[in-house]
C-alpha cells in the first residue's frame, strides 16, 4: 500500500490514467521475462516527460519510496521485478526518436523506442543500430543500456556499452544528468561506461544517444556440420586464429538442431553433433573473399558439411533456426530453464561435458546454444514445474553450471544481467572486497539505496549464509561493516 | 617476483594511506605532462610486469601493468594481432598501465575502438592497499558495475593498475592510404559521409590542405574503396601514421614550449578558427590545436562546449590553470564520491586529476 500523502503527491504529478494501483492494474507489472519470480508494487506510474520523472523522483526520495524502473520488461534476469513497497516508473510513454543526424551517424532516442524501431527508422538512410538482442523486436532502448545488452553480432560490433555514445538521466534526487556526449569522449571518469549494465541502480534513463553504423552491403552464412562438439570448437579458433572476425559465429548442439528442427524446418543436419553457423558481412567484394577462406578453415577444421546461403532467403533461413532455438524448447518441454555463462572458448569440450554429465545425474534434458566467437553459452535446461522436485533440480543443475563457468575463468552472466536471478552465483565470482566497493558505488549515486533496490549485487549477509563468501586467510574483511 | 611485487604494493599504499603520504604512480613516465601537476613519493609499477596469459584464439590478453607496450605490441605482432586502439607511446619505456590510466588512443581509435572499449579487466590496488579485481578474461561480461571500464582514464586516482586483460584485433591483412587536397569544411564533410558508407576506413587526418584517409581490410574491398574514393595513393603512409600516433609529426614537433590543446568534439563540428593551427583526427572528432596569443581559453571552452565536447590543456605550458574541462557540478560530486570509495584519503595521484580536488 501506497503511503496516502505520496499517492497525493504522485497524483499531482501525472494524470489519473498514469497512476496505477488497483491490483487488477499493477498485476501486469508483477514479472519481466524472469517469471518466476513474481510481486506486485504499490504503484506504478506512466511519466510522460522527463520534468515528471523528477517530480516523481524526489517525491520517492523524500518519502524513502522504493523505485523500480521498467522498460519493456523483457529481462530474463528478473531486471524489472517490483519492490512490493515501492513503485513501478514505466518508461513505455517514452517512445520517440527525437533526432536522426544523419552525416554524424547518430540518433537521440527515448528509452521506450524499440530497439528494432530505431534501425527501422534509419534504414532508408542506409545506416542500422547494431546490437541485437534476440528480443529486438520487443525490448526498449532503456532496458538496452541499463542491461549493456548484447546479440549475435557483437563479437565484431560490439555490445551496447559500444554502441551508446550518451546517457541522459535523473537520480533520485531529482537531479539531471548526462554521461558521454556527441564528442567520442567526455572529461572525467566514463561515467558513461559505468552507467551502461548498471541495471537501474543508478539513475533512470530518460534519453540515449546511439552510434549508427553504415548497413552491410551484403551478408552470407555458412551452415557446417561437426561430428563432435570438441571439433566444431576448435574449428571456430581456427576461424579466429585465421585472423577473421566474422559478423557472427554461432554453435548449437544437437538436442538444440533437433528441437528447431522440429518447429522451424532450418534445413540443419540432424546427424551432426553440432553445427556452426558463420556469417560475414560487407562489400559484395569483400564477403566473396572472406567466405572463401572461411570455407577453407571449415574443411580443414574437419566439417562433414558446409553449405553456405546461396541468397538472401536461404540465410534466413538458416538464422531462422538459431533465433527460433528458444521457443522451440519451449515446445518440446513444459518449461525451459535459460542459462547465460560465458567461458574461455577453450574450455568449452570441458564444460559441455560436465552439462551432458549433469543433465544425466539430474535427469533433466539440456540443449545448448552459444555464442562460440565471444564464449557465451546458453545452456536451456528441460524441465516440468508442475512435476514434484523439479524445480529445485534445475535450479542445482543451472547452478552448477554457472560455477563451473568461474571455475574455468569466465562469468556467470555474459549478457543477461544478475537481476536477482544472479545474486548468488555473484558471491563466488567476487569477493567481499569487491561486493563493498559495488555497493559503495550504488550508495555514490543513491545514498539511500531507494533505485531498483537489492537487485545486481548481493548483501554480504546473504553470501555469508549461503557460505560462499571469499573469505581470505580465514577472517572477513571489514567485519564492521553493517550486512544489509 | 610477481606475487611478492604485488604484495609489496599494496604493503606500500598500505603505509602510505596510514600516514597521509600522497603517492605518485609511475610507469614509463613518459606520460608524466598530461594531467595536473606532480605530487607525492613515487610508486614504481614497472618491476610488475609480464604478459600473463595470451591466447591468440580467444582473442584475449592478459599482461601486468608495468608490461612496457612494446613487449605486447611485439608478441601480438608475432601472432598477427594488434593493440586496436592504437595507443600513443610518447617514449620507448611506455608501459601497458599507463596506456590504460591516461585512456589515450591513436589514429584508428574511431574505427576500432577506444582504450576502455577493448578493456576487458582491471586489477587494481586501491588506496586502502587492498587489491581488487574487476571484470575478467572474457568477450562478454555484465556481473557487477563496469568498473573496469572506469578505470580506464581515470589517471590512478581511483587506483594503481595492476594487471589488465584486453581484448585482441587481427592486423589488417591490407592497408592503402590516400590523400586529397581540401579545404578544412570539405575534409570534414566528406570523411563523415564516407562514415556513413560501407568503407573500411581506420583513420584520417586533416592538416595544411591535405586530408589523409587509411583504409584497412581484406584486399578486395580496399582496392574497391580506393577505386571509389579516388585520391592519390601514399607510398609512406606507415611512417606518416606512426608520427601522428607518436606526436613526432612536424606539427606536434612545432609546439615546442607552448601549449597544445586536445579538443574533442561532435564529428560534424564545422571547422572554426579558434585562433590557433589545428590538425584534425578521427572522422572530425578530434581536433588539436596550437597555442596562440589569440587563443582565449575561456571562449575555446564554449565553443568546444557547444559542439558536444570538451577541450584539455594537453601538453606544455604551465599546471596553473585548469588543465580538463570543469565539470558540472553534480557530475563533481559524483566524481568526489567515486573517488572517495576507492582512495578515501586522496593519495593516489594527489592533484594530477583537477576537477577532482
Amino acid at each position: 500500500m501506497l503511503d496516502t500523502a505520496v499517492h497525493a503527491e504522485l497524483a499531482a504529478i501525472l494524470p489519473a490514467a498514469s497512476l496505477l494501483t488497483a491490483v487488477e492494474d499493477v498485476k501486469p507489472y508483477e514479472c519481466d521475462g524472469l517469471t518466476v519470480y513474481r510481486a506486485l508494487p504499490a504503484a506504478v506510474v506512466l511519466p510522460e516527460t522527463e520534468a515528471q520523472v523528477v517530480a516523481i523522483l524526489k517525491t520517492c526520495h523524500a518519502a524513502k519510496v522504493p523505485v523500480v524502473a521498467r522498460g519493456a520488461g523483457t529481462s530474463l534476469s528478473g531486471g524489472a521485478l517490483p519492490d512490493p513497497n515501492g513503485i513501478v516508473l514505466s518508461l513505455a510513454r517514452f517512445k520517440r526518436i527525437l533526432a536522426v543526424d544523419a552525416l554524424a551517424r547518430t540518433a537521440v532516442v527515448q528509452p521506450g523506442v524499440r530497439n528494432l524501431a530505431i534501425s527501422e527508422a534509419v534504414a532508408p538512410l542506409g545506416l542500422y543500430y547494431a546490437p541485437d538482442p534476440s528480443s529486438q523486436i520487443a525490448c526498449s532502448i532503456g532496458g538496452n543500456v541499463a542491461e549493456n545488452a548484447g546479440g549475435v553480432h557483437c563479437l565484431k560490433y560490439g555490445l551496447t556499452v559500444h554502441n551508446v555514445l550518451r546517457v541522459r538521466g535523473v537520480l533520485i534526487t531529482g537531479e539531471v544528468v548526462e554521461f558521454g556526449g556527441d564528442a567520442p569522449d567526455s572529461a572525467g571518469y566514463d561515467l558513461l561506461a559505468l552507467s551502461i549494465g548498471s541495471e537501474g541502480l543508478l539513475a533512470v534513463i530518460t534519453e540515449v544517444t546511439v552510434r549508427l553504423l553504415p548497413k552491410p552491403q551484403v551478408a552470407q552464412v555458412a551452415l557446417a556440420a561437426f561430428d563432435a562438439v570438441e571439433t566444431a570448437g576448435a574449428a571456430v579458433g581456427a576461424i579466429i586464429a585465421a585472423g577473421i572476425i566474422p559478423a557472427g559465429l554461432e554453435m548449437m548442439d544437437q538436442p538444440a538442431t533437433r528441437a528447431v528442427e522440429e518447429f522451424v524446418h532450418a534445413d540443419y543436419p540432424l546427424d551432426a553433433a553440432a553445427v556452426l553457423l558463420v556469417e560475414t558481412d560487407g562489400t559484395t567484394d569483400e564477403v566473396a573473399a572472406e567466405m572463401a577462406e572461411i570455407r577453407q578453415v571449415l574443411t580443414a577444421a574437419g566439417a562433414t558439411s558446409i553449405r553456405v546461403s546461396r541468397d538472401e532467403a536461404q540465410r534466413l533461413l538458416f538464422w531462422s533456426g538459431r533465433k527460433a532455438a528458444f521457443p522451440a524448447v519451449g515446445r518440446i518441454s513444459p518449461d525451459y530453464y535459460c542459462m547465460d555463462g560465458t567461458i574461455p572458448r577453450k574450455a568449452l569440450p570441458r564444460v559441455l561435458q560436465a552439462i551432458a554429465q549433469w543433465s544425466v545425474e539430474y535427469g533433466l534434458a539440456c540443449a545448448n546454444v552459444f555464442h562460440a566467437g565471444d564464449g557465451n553459452l546458453h545452456p536451456l535446461i528441460l524441465f516440468d514445474a508442475n512435476k514434484p522436485g523439479e524445480i529445485e533440480r534445475t535450479i542445482a543443475f543451472g547452478d552448477r553450471i554457472l560455477e563451473l563457468c568461474i571455475e574455468v575463468g569466465g562469468t556467470v552472466t555474459g549478457e543477461h544481467g544478475v537481476g536477482v536471478e544472479k545474486l548468488s552465483p555473484m558471491c563466488r565470482q567476487f569477493g567481499a572486497a569487491e561486493l563493498t566497493r559495488f555497493h559503495a558505488i550504488k550508495e555514490a549515486f543513491d545514498e539511500l539505496r531507494l533505485l531498483n533496490p537489492g537487485k545486481a549485487v548481493p548483501t554480504l549477509h546473504r553470501c555469508a549464509e549461503l557460505g560462499r563468501m571469499h573469505v581470505h586467510h580465514g577472517e572477513l574483511r571489514f567485519p564492521d561493516l553493517p550486512r544489509f | 617476483m610477481t606475487a611478492t611485487t604485488l604484495e609489496a604494493l599494496c604493503a606500500r599504499v598500505r603505509d602510505a594511506a596510514a600516514t597521509n603520504t600522497a603517492l605518485r604512480i609511475r610507469g614509463g613516465g613518459t606520460k608524466d605532462f598530461y594531467g595536473g601537476a606532480l605530487e607525492g613519493e613515487v610508486l614504481a609499477t614497472t618491476d610488475h610486469a609480464g604478459i600473463v596469459d595470451y591466447e591468440p584464439t580467444e582473442l584475449v590478453l592478459t599482461a601486468r601493468a608495468g608490461t612496457p607496450l612494446a613487449t605486447i605490441e611485439s608478441e601480438m605482432r608475432a601472432h598477427g594481432q594488434m593493440l586496436a586502439f592504437e595507443p600513443p607511446h610518447f617514449g620507448a619505456a611506455a608501459t601497458l598501465g599507463g596506456a590504460v590510466a591516461t585512456g589515450l588512443a591513436g589514429p584508428r581509435r574511431p574505427y576500432a575502438g577506444a582504450v576502455r572499449d577493448l578493456v576487458l579487466g582491471v586489477s587494481i590496488v586501491d588506496g586502502t592497499g587492498e587489491a581488487l579485481s574487476f571484470g575478467g578474461r572474457v568477450m562478454k561480461n555484465v556481473a557487477g558495475f563496469d568498473v573496469s571500464r572506469l578505470m580506464v582514464g581515470a589517471l590512478g586516482t581511483l587506483g594503481v593498475i595492476t594487471e589488465v586483460s584486453l581484448k585482441c584485433l587481427p592486423l589488417p591483412k591490407h592497408e592503402v592510404t590516400v590523400a586529397f587536397a581540401l579545404s578544412a569544411d570539405e575534409a570534414i564533410r566528406r570523411v563523415n559521409e564516407w562514415g556513413g558508407q560501407p568503407l573500411p576506413l581506420s583513420a584520417t587526418a586533416y592538416h595544411d590542405g591535405q586530408l589523409r584517409v587509411r583504409l584497412s581490410g581484406a584486399q578486395p574491398a580496399v582496392d574497391a574503396a580506393v577505386r571509389k574514393l579516388g585520391g592519390d595513393a601514399d607510398p609512406a603512409a606507415d611512417a606518416f601514421w606512426t608520427a601522428v600516433r607518436e606526436h613526432t609529426h612536424p606539427f606536434f614537433a612545432a609546439v615546442g614550449e607552448r601549449v597544445l590543446w586536445r579538443l574533442t568534439v561532435r564529428p560534424t563540428a564545422p571547422f572554426t578558427d579558434l585562433g590557433g593551427e589545428q590538425f584534425i583526427e578521427w572522422g572530425g572528432g578530434l581536433r588539436w590545436m596550437v597555442d596562440s596569443d589569440r587563443v582565449d581559453a575561456g571562449k575555446l571552452r564554449t565553443w568546444v562546449a557547444a559542439q558536444g565536447g570538451h577541450a584539455t590543456r594537453f601538453r606544455g605550458g604551465t599546471c596553473s590553470g585548469d588543465v580538463f574541462h570543469p565539470l558540472p557540478a553534480v557530475l563533481a560530486r559524483l566524481h568526489a564520491r567515486l573517488a572517495t570509495v576507492f582512495d578515501p584519503r586522496g593519495i593516489l595521484n594527489r592533484g594530477r586529476f583537477v576537477p577532482l580536488r
